[in-house]
């Protein structure tokens, strides 16, 4: 007999625990959460989701990291879209170190940059706009996001370019038409990892933030407030949060083991 | 359109991939650049395209000077040996793509699309993607969007190698006719002989980034300028070795000794070198025999492969009929001493033979 689903299927079960038990926490009044242990909501109750959708600080919240996740993610891929194009097209004098250069911008823990970043973004006021954490979280995801589409360009052979200028295409007129959507699933991928760092990302978000443009992350951490933890508050929250990036990762799930490999399967 | 390449050279950081060539190519021609990998078929082809910039030179079309001019300026397409299609395009854009850049109007396209989509047996997947279709259909994609652009130019490189034996042949014999109502110059990188051989025209054999000789097909085959042109244009490897000329004889050791034919009987006496082709060296009786060790014999068919020592050279022996020997087994070869190529010390060729 086939025994081979066995294994898997624990496997994804005992990955699913902690979001399960989120989930249920999220259908709990706080009351229960605290008196014990229980596989479904005894009291099952929707106050939670109510209060996020109905209060504008926490609504508020998503909308914050939703605006800057956005602008963030077009800016990356954006300006990561040409970069990635040279990398993979010429040589010139010090490519390869540029090129490593990129990514050991990730290596720094984002503490390091928080209070500087603080400090300039106040001086030049952009403290507290959502543009100043998308611009903060660019210099995380450029670096990821060319290391990604240069792996997904690199794939393409340089005679499909020279085939379009022998056609009489424009470089740009082939970079838009016809480079663009070959690596549409490159961009697809790099959007993702730009998405995903950006909105789990809470450190420099916090940071750079106060009331006007603060993120869900930020909101969630206040919840240990004035009437005591609110726990099934925050595990409604925690629960939202999980949609966007399901969400995105629907449209790119074929592509996302090549992302992880920076493209370079 | 006349394409000359005036003393072009390549050269990039220290190494050099084409020394200093030159090569005109009539207007309308099918050419054929014939040689190894490496051998500089595609750079040369780079260069005639604009691809490439020469380190020295000048490139003329119909007599203008045209180095330096953007391709998308120039009247050239090219079909590479991968299949280059447009992967988000469907066929019949693919086609259509370079009427569409140069403005044509909408009817033209279409009419100019469908028929050469009709040429390439290609009209029941003008609605596929690319990466839909097999190798074959893929690569009559790229010749018809090279061949509906209606350029004075059309480089192919290598563009049946990747393809089935059977589509291979097909193609090769539909190819020069389909260019020949172009009007256009065609040239076609290779390094198969015998696909030379079949398309015919001219060819270019190129060895190590140099021109070694440019002229008809035929001609090059039969007369090699020199020995390096007769090896790119022989395979299986053309057999060589060294003869002693005294007087009216060849001698290729003590016993085995042949009358030179008369170019080579007016030459000094001293050392020559012989070429001969695999097919004119058979263990069928007839002609000069020499005596070999079998290394190793393949068949293929109706053919036998046999590579043999004789005298110290490692020759071949391309014969008719199932040949069976062992290894290391001793036999009797024979060849027609008129068939031989005589090159001098310097491996000028001095007598082609018959």
């Amino acid at each position: 007999m086939n025994k081979k689903w066995i294994l898997p299927t624990l496997y994804i079960l005992f990955l699913m625990l902690p979001i399960y038990g989120l989930l249920t926490m999220s259908f709990k009044t706080t009351n229960e959460i605290l008196g014990g242990f229980s596989f479904f909501p005894q009291q099952f109750t929707l106050a939670n989701y109510t209060k996020i959708f109905t209060d504008p600080t926490w609504y508020n919240g998503y909308i914050n990291s939703l605006i800057y996740v956005v602008i963030n993610t077009v800016i990356s891929v954006s300006v990561a879209l040409p970069a990635a194009y040279a990398f993979s097209r010429y040589r010139f004098l010090g490519d390869k170190h540029l090129f490593f250069w990129l990514l050991t911008n990730r290596m720094a823990p984002p503490a390091v940059f928080a209070l500087p970043f603080f400090q300039l973004y106040s001086a030049i006021e952009l403290f507290d706009t959502h543009f100043a954490v998308a611009l903060a979280h660019c210099l995380f995801n450029i670096p990821l996001a060319v290391w990604i589409l240069e792996g997904f360009m690199s794939g393409i052979p340089k005679e499909l370019d020279e085939t379009a200028y022998l056609d009489g295409y424009s470089f740009w007129r082939f970079f838009l038409r016809i480079f663009v959507p070959t690596i549409a699933a490159g961009i697809g991928v790099a959007a993702f990892f730009c998405f995903m760092y950006s909105w789990v990302e809470l450190l420099l978000a916090k940071t750079l933030t106060s009331v006007d443009a603060k993120p869900i992350a930020a909101t969630m951490t206040r919840t240990a407030s004035t009437s005591g933890y609110e726990l099934g508050l925050l595990a409604a929250a925690g629960s939202l949060t999980i949609i966007p990036g399901a969400i995105v990762i629907y449209f790119v799930r074929n592509y996302i083991a090549k992302g992880f490999a920076l493209g370079r399967v | 359109m006349t394409i000359e390449m005036h003393n072009i050279s390549l050269r990039v950081g220290a190494e050099t991939h084409i020394y200093t060539t030159d090569l005109s190519l009539e207007a309308g021609q099918f050419n054929i650049l014939l040689g190894t990998t490496l051998s500089g078929k595609t750079t040369l082809m780079r260069l005639m395209a604009g691809l490439e910039k020469p380190t020295t030179g000048e490139l003329r079309v119909n007599g203008e000077n045209v180095t330096g001019i953007p391709v998308q300026k120039r009247s050239v397409a090219m079909v590479y040996q991968a299949f280059i299609n447009y992967p988000s395009f469907t066929v019949y854009d693919n086609i259509a793509s370079p009427l569409k850049v140069a403005g044509l109007p909408r009817n033209e396209i279409d009419e100019k699309v469908r028929r050469f989509a009709d040429l390439l047996k290609l009209t029941p997947m003008l609605d596929r993607l690319p990466s839909e279709l097999s190798g074959g259909q893929q690569q009559r994609t790229a010749l018809a969007r090279a061949l509906v652009k209606g350029a004075e130019l059309v480089l192919l490189d290598e563009p049946l190698a990747n393809l089935d034996y059977k589509l291979r042949e097909e193609l090769r014999d539909e190819l020069p006719r389909m260019f020949a109502d172009t009007g256009a110059t065609v040239v076609y990188a290779t390094s198969e002989p015998l696909e030379a051989l079949m398309l015919g025209g001219y060819t270019a054999t190129l060895n190590e980034g140099r021109v070694v000789q440019f002229g008809q097909t035929s001609t090059i085959y039969r007369q090699p300028r020199n020995l390096e042109s007769a090896r790119v244009f022989s395979d299986p490897p053309v057999n060589i070795a060294t003869i002693e000329k005294r007087g009216n004889t060849a001698y290729l050791n003590d016993t085995v000794s042949w009358k030179v034919p008369s170019k080579l009987a007016g030459m000094p006496d001293g050392k020559y070198k012989i070429g001969l082709r695999p097919h004119h060296l058979s263990p069928e009786f007839g002609g000069v025999k020499v005596n070999g060790q079998v290394q190793i014999a393949e068949i293929s068919g109706s053919e036998s492969i046999i590579r043999v020592n004789i005298e110290g050279n490692n020759w071949v022996s391309e014969a008719h009929g199932v040949h069976s020997f062992g290894f290391g087994q001793s036999a009797a070869f024979f060849f027609d001493a008129e068939r031989c190529f005589y090159f001098d010390a310097n491996e000028k060729l001095i007598d082609s033979g018959v």
